[in-house]
């Protein structure tokens, strides 16, 4: 059969996943040491595995309602009300889905008409040009700059806006960059949104996870509640990737179309998982706390580490990523990752794929332990040292 | 407990520029607030954790001893307990609560010599009234140290 000819012609055409091919590689070696990995190296804290347990013991595991069950809703405002300063009505604002992922391909659905323009910040976690891509909308990448931090400015939104712009999708804390965006940065945004039918696409999955200040949601920032669909989630917070659950909430006429999508697609999220996302929320403050302290030991000595053996970096104050630049190697991004597997055994992430403007950057993740973290350096330097890099 | 020191619990080999990076310290303040908790004798040493079955010949048993004593009148466990303390067989003593009151691990060259240590050192000691001795078979976990079976990274790299 000619499959070609045959299998959707837009799935074809979107780009398989940049680093695949790398990561494979990685798989087939032995004594590779991988800092690539995007997902927190702790256990979900042991009170909400009980309470899966429980639940497993002793309930019918069914479906909920689409939206999520009332409770679970009900903790979530309660937890947005506190954390980001914003009410969101259970009822009618929120849906329940599986994991960030979900939230982010319906609401983009829910959006965008065929022609659409949709702005992506860069570089930027792989997901969203691709959907938009099948919502039969044109993704706009909007590259952000090393010496700003990576941060969006007012100024490159901008340029980018055209009468085609339906949303902006905005990705902080940042995977890879590790920038984050304060309240000041984002007043200069809502400024240039204020008054535009734009909608924004806020992805705050990492926002737990910041050092030293706390994450800002432009939801927060006047006016903008009502053009903003926020997107959170357990996984990284809650070390909870596996029970795939998270979540979008936006006003209520926007979550009626998005609550559509979801309901044909997914029925409802998890029954167990949000059992237990109940008790995460109601109980593991201090399981956060303890894990965002250990990943700011190593955010610390990485960076330090890096700007020691000549790979300069910014200080990244939130997500478990630092985003070294490897200029002085004279290499590209992938050149560098790939010597660096083959000759120390060290599994990096090249920038670029996550956008062009990652190039000249390699993501390091720090969901690793400390130990792990100091070996991966050890080698690094190695590398560098043969390479004749001076700090 | 302070972050210097739950670093140093999980790995005192850490250097003093490593602790700096990860403490957001100089290099200088760390070494200088380890030589106060030294000097205050907050640190008191410092030690290595040995996986003593990968090493042949070391011959070695450890046990748990749970003693009961007759508290003195004016020092309690004390006497007892400091008496325990200085013999070289002896790695660790400490006052419990619940059915016993000192809790020993001791070590020597074969059950009969820890045996032998505590039938004839500690069941003649004055005051003491009972021993219970359990030797250890294997252990798992010390120190918060994982000895046996490091755990496997079962993340695959998605993203």
């Amino acid at each position: 059969m000619n499959y070609e000819s045959i299998l959707s012609q837009r799935v074809q055409n979107l780009k398989p996943s940049g680093i695949r091919r790398f990561f494979d590689l990685a798989a087939t070696m032995e004594g590779v040491i991988s800092l690539g990995v995007g997902e927190p190296d702790f256990s979900t804290p042991w009170s909400i595995r009980k309470e899966a347990i429980n639940v497993l013991e002793r309930k019918k595991i069914v479906y909920t309602a689409n939206s999520g069950m009332m409770q679970l809703r009900e903790s979530i405002c309660k937890y947005l009300e506190k954390t980001v300063h914003t009410r969101y009505d259970p009822e009618h604002e929120i849906v329940v889905t599986v994991g960030g992922s979900e939230a982010i391909d319906i609401a983009i659905r829910a959006v965008v008409n065929p022609q659409d323009e949709v702005l992506v910040v860069e570089p930027a976690f792989v997901c969203y040009s691709p959907i938009v891509e099948m919502a039969s909308g044109v993704a706009v990448p909007i590259p952000t700059k090393a010496e700003n931090h990576f941060k969006l400015t007012a100024q490159e939104l901008r340029e980018k806006i055209t009468d085609k712009t339906k949303m902006l999708v905005l990705p902080y804390p940042n995977n890879p960059t590790g920038a984050i965006m304060t309240r000041e940065d984002l007043e200069e945004i809502a400024e240039v949104l204020r008054g535009t039918d734009i909608m924004v696409l806020s992805d705050e999955i990492y926002s737990e996870m910041t050092y030293g200040k706390k994450h800002c949601s432009i939801v927060e920032i006047d006016g903008m509640r009502e053009r903003t669909i926020l997107v959170n989630g357990f996984s990284k917070a809650f070390a909870m990737t596996g029970w795939r659950l998270g979540y979008v909430c936006a006003p209520a006429p926007v979550i009626q179309q998005i609550v559509k999508i979801h309901q044909y697609i997914i029925m409802s999220s998890p029954t167990v998982s949000q059992y237990a996302a109940i008790e995460a929320l109601e109980n593991c403050e201090e399981d956060v706390k303890r894990m965002i302290k250990e990943y700011n030991l190593r955010r610390r000595y990485l960076v330090e580490a890096f700007n020691r053996i000549g790979m300069t970096c910014f200080n990244p104050e939130g997500a478990f990523y630092v985003f070294p630049s490897i200029q002085k190697t004279g290499m590209t991004s992938e050149e560098f990752c790939e010597k660096l597997l083959e000759e120390e055994k060290v599994a990096v992430v090249p920038g670029d794929a996550f956008g062009a403007s990652g190039e000249g950057f390699v993501r390091v993740s720090y969901a690793y332990s400390l130990k792990h973290l100091m070996t991966a350096i050890e080698r690094i330097t190695h590398f560098l040292e043969n390479h004749g890099v001076k700090p | 407990m302070t972050d210097l020191l739950n670093l140093l619990k999980q790995n005192a080999r850490l250097s003093n520029e490593q602790l700096a990076d990860m403490l957001g310290m100089t290099t200088e303040a760390v070494s200088a607030e380890i030589a106060d908790l030294e000097k205050k004798g907050i640190i008191c040493g410092y030690t290595t954790i040995i996986n003593e079955e990968l090493i042949e010949d070391t011959g070695e048993v450890e046990a748990l001893i749970e003693l009961r004593v007759t508290p003195k009148h004016d020092t309690g466990f004390d006497d007892v307990a400091k008496t325990i303390m200085l013999y070289d067989e002896v790695e660790s003593v400490s006052l419990m609560s619940g059915k016993y009151d000192l809790a020993l691990t001791v070590k020597g060259k074969s059950l009969k010599e820890v045996a032998m240590f505590v039938s004839q050192r500690l069941s003649a000691m004055d005051g003491v009234l009972a021993t219970a001795t359990s030797f250890v078979l294997k252990r798992y976990k010390d120190k918060n140290i994982l000895i046996e079976g490091e755990e496997k990274d079962e993340r695959s790299m998605v993203w």
